[in-house]
């Protein structure tokens, strides 16, 4: 059996270089994602999760990004290293990703049918009836009613959460090891947001996928990941199974995310928010980027950034103070 | 003699005419109507906050937009203190009694305004300050109320957060004293650290100015948090009205116990496979004979297809549009929320 984890990514660090200034989006940022594991990346705006997955498939739509260091391996060879042709082989195939808006990125033009079978096609050199066969079954599969004539609908003829299901139709069309799911929820409504999350879960199930979520919402995290890395100002603060992060946060941040959720109480208590706002990631902080909004910092915390540790089994962070938080 | 409420729908209807294709037209076809919202009363009293929650497409903020006078309800006429709201007597008198906050604080801010002229704007045109030196002290004093620096008033909106410019946005609210703030959806924009801000910042307001609020947001979470009643629409009606916290507690319509379990609970521990609720919302166009629920109701009957439900009050202050309501409780021996996995 193989043991190695199916994606490990270490010291990956992305810089968008803007006229002027560079945006240290990902910083050193490493973590391994297991066979069949459901892996989630939370934070929120801004702090690099949705730009850690672009840099997994060097997908970055135009954005001046580049990729400064580090290696992303995934079954032991470093996609970093595939040149631009082997790389469209492995998007798709082998890693295939959804976004937040299945709008903006379904073709509007374009028949559904058509747009799942592009990838049998292209990937697995399907004729065109196996590959529209193959087509109404995925749509099938992922819940969508009626298959054999939603095939050929537009993408305008679907609902938010249709159009989503679709998009999960076409990443899982050529079997993927690895579906990266960026906030694939965030636009739904709660009652389609709990039917896709599930969908996502019976899929890993049944076709043993690993799923790297990224998502803002601790909520989605608790109900579907199994390990978790919280993501501040383009580092990772925290990286732990759910249960241990969620019941024992031990960096002031996640913990302070927890505290900011409503509706926990019964009264209305008054919410403790994080005060401030994040910082400007075109010129980094010294030390701890949390230090200026943390409650617990000292003068050591504006130092140096501090290494992600492990503070006890299955639980690494990155907070020289997590000693008090335990 | 009870004092007329502060706020009082009643009975409100909205219809848009649906688009038609050129066939349609030219063959005469009688346009569809969709009902966005379907005969809506609620009271809003001083001081007070009713959460609207709902699906897309339930009309939530189609409701907030009559009252804030932005469209001219169907039918059904909405009085403040007992006189029309937005009767032509009233029109310079409304926008002063109602105010309206937006999702999304980018596009409702004027890119190329400061901040200073945003706001004396509004002081001018309902002319609640006159000469420079008193408009300058009350835009000061309304970005205090809202937690910024009045030192920031010479800055455009590109240079603010979203939460600052959610906190302009209010500040520009209450630039007119107004009494009641239709807020739509006011934090689904934010980061959540961000949003806790915001949230505390509307409770303090309702405190310190008196404000009654109709809060309207798809996040159950966020409304339970603010919120001292809630109305739950679906497909343009009211179908749940109760106490924030027995409404929460103890759901009495089976949409309302559909969308409760439906949130993701931030807890490993209660973890369910269970979808809770399946299909999707009905052609708002056509909604379903009877009660519309009934397409998508675990606990539906052969009576939930044929007679629509009225909202009735079933215990004090718990109004339940549903034939078997509070049923669903008993129904579900298990919530699916506390499935254990």
């Amino acid at each position: 059996m193989d043991n190695h984890p199916l994606l490990s990514i270490r010291h990956l660090t992305t810089v968008f270089e803007m006229p002027g200034r560079s945006v240290h989006a990902v910083d050193d940022v490493s973590f391994d994602i297991g066979r069949g594991e459901v892996f989630g990346l939370v934070g929120e705006s801004g702090c690099g999760k949705s730009a850690t997955c672009r840099s997994i498939l060097r997908l970055f739509a135009g954005a001046p990004a580049r990729i400064r260091q580090g290696a992303i391996l995934f079954n032991g060879r470093d996609l970093l290293q595939l040149d631009e042709t082997k790389m469209s082989d492995v998007r798709g195939a082998e890693i295939s990703m959804i976004f937040q808006d299945p709008m903006t990125s379904l073709n509007p033009t374009m028949r559904i049918g058509e747009q799942i079978a592009e990838g049998l096609r292209r990937h697995q050199r399907l004729s065109g009836p196996q590959s529209r066969r193959a087509a109404q079954e995925l749509l099938g599969e992922v819940g969508v009613s009626r298959p054999e004539t939603r095939v050929a609908d537009y993408p305008h003829q679907f609902s938010g959460g249709m159009r989503q299901r679709v998009m999960i139709a076409i990443a899982l069309a050529c079997r993927p090891q690895l579906l990266i799911a960026d906030e694939p929820t965030t636009a739904l409504d709660v009652t389609i947001q709990d039917q896709i999350l599930k969908l996502l879960l019976r899929i890993r199930d049944e076709y043993g996928m690993s799923i790297l979520l990224v998502t803002h919402d601790l909520g989605v995290v608790a109900q579907t990941c199994d390990r978790v890395a919280v993501m501040y100002a383009g580092r990772i603060a925290e990286l732990a199974d759910t249960r241990s992060l969620l019941k024992f946060p031990r960096h002031p941040y996640s913990r302070a995310l927890l505290n900011s959720i409503p509706g926990q109480e019964e009264a209305s208590a008054e919410l403790v928010p994080i005060p401030g706002s994040p910082p400007d990631l075109s010129a980094p902080l010294a030390g701890c980027r949390f230090h200026p909004r943390c409650s617990h910092a000292l003068a050591e915390c504006t130092a140096a950034p501090p290494d992600l540790l492990m503070v006890r089994p299955g639980q690494a962070t990155a907070c020289i103070r997590h000693g008090i938080l335990s | 003699m009870t004092e007329a409420p502060l706020l009082d729908i009643r009975s409100v209807s909205m219809s848009f005419p649906a688009r038609r294709g050129l066939a349609a037209v030219l063959g005469g076809t009688k346009p569809r109507e969709l009902k966005a919202v379907r005969e809506v009363s609620l009271q809003l009293q001083s001081g007070e906050t009713v959460g609207l929650v709902g699906e897309s497409g339930c009309g939530k903020s189609t409701l907030g937009r009559c009252i804030a006078g932005l469209y001219k309800p169907t039918s059904g006429e909405i009085l403040y203190r007992g006189e029309p709201l937005h009767a032509s007597e009233n029109r310079a008198e409304a926008p002063r009694r109602v105010q309206m906050i937006f999702q999304d604080p980018y596009a409702s801010l004027n890119p190329r305004m400061t901040i200073a002229q945003t706001l004396s704007e509004v002081l001018s045109v309902h002319s609640l300050a006159k000469g420079r030196h008193n408009i300058t002290e009350r835009v000061d004093r309304l970005l205090t109320i809202v937690g910024l620096s009045p030192k920031l008033q010479a800055q455009l909106p590109h240079s603010f957060s979203g939460g600052q410019r959610q906190r302009i946005s209010i500040a520009r609210a209450l630039a007119v004293e107004p009494e009641i703030i239709i807020a739509d959806e006011p934090v689904s924009a934010l980061d959540v650290s961000i949003q806790a801000q915001i949230i505390n910042l509307f409770i303090r307001l309702r405190e310190e100015l008196h404000l009654a609020y109709l809060f309207i947001a798809h996040d159950l979470n966020v409304v339970r948090h603010v919120s001292h009643r809630v109305a739950v629409m679906y497909l343009g009606q009211i179908v749940e009205l109760a106490p924030s916290q027995e409404l929460f507690r103890n759901p009495g319509h089976p949409y309302t116990n559909a969308l409760l379990s439906a949130i993701p609970k931030p807890d490993p521990d209660q973890r369910s496979r269970a979808i809770s609720l399946e299909g999707e919302l009905p052609d708002p166009h056509s909604p379903p004979p009877g009660c519309s629920f009934h397409t998508r109701c675990p606990i539906a009957i052969a009576r939930c297809t044929i007679e629509a439900p009225k909202l009735l009050e079933h215990a004090p202050s718990r109004w339940v549009r549903c034939h078997r309501a509070f049923e669903i409780r008993a129904h579900n021996l298990k919530p699916p929320s506390t499935i254990h996995t």
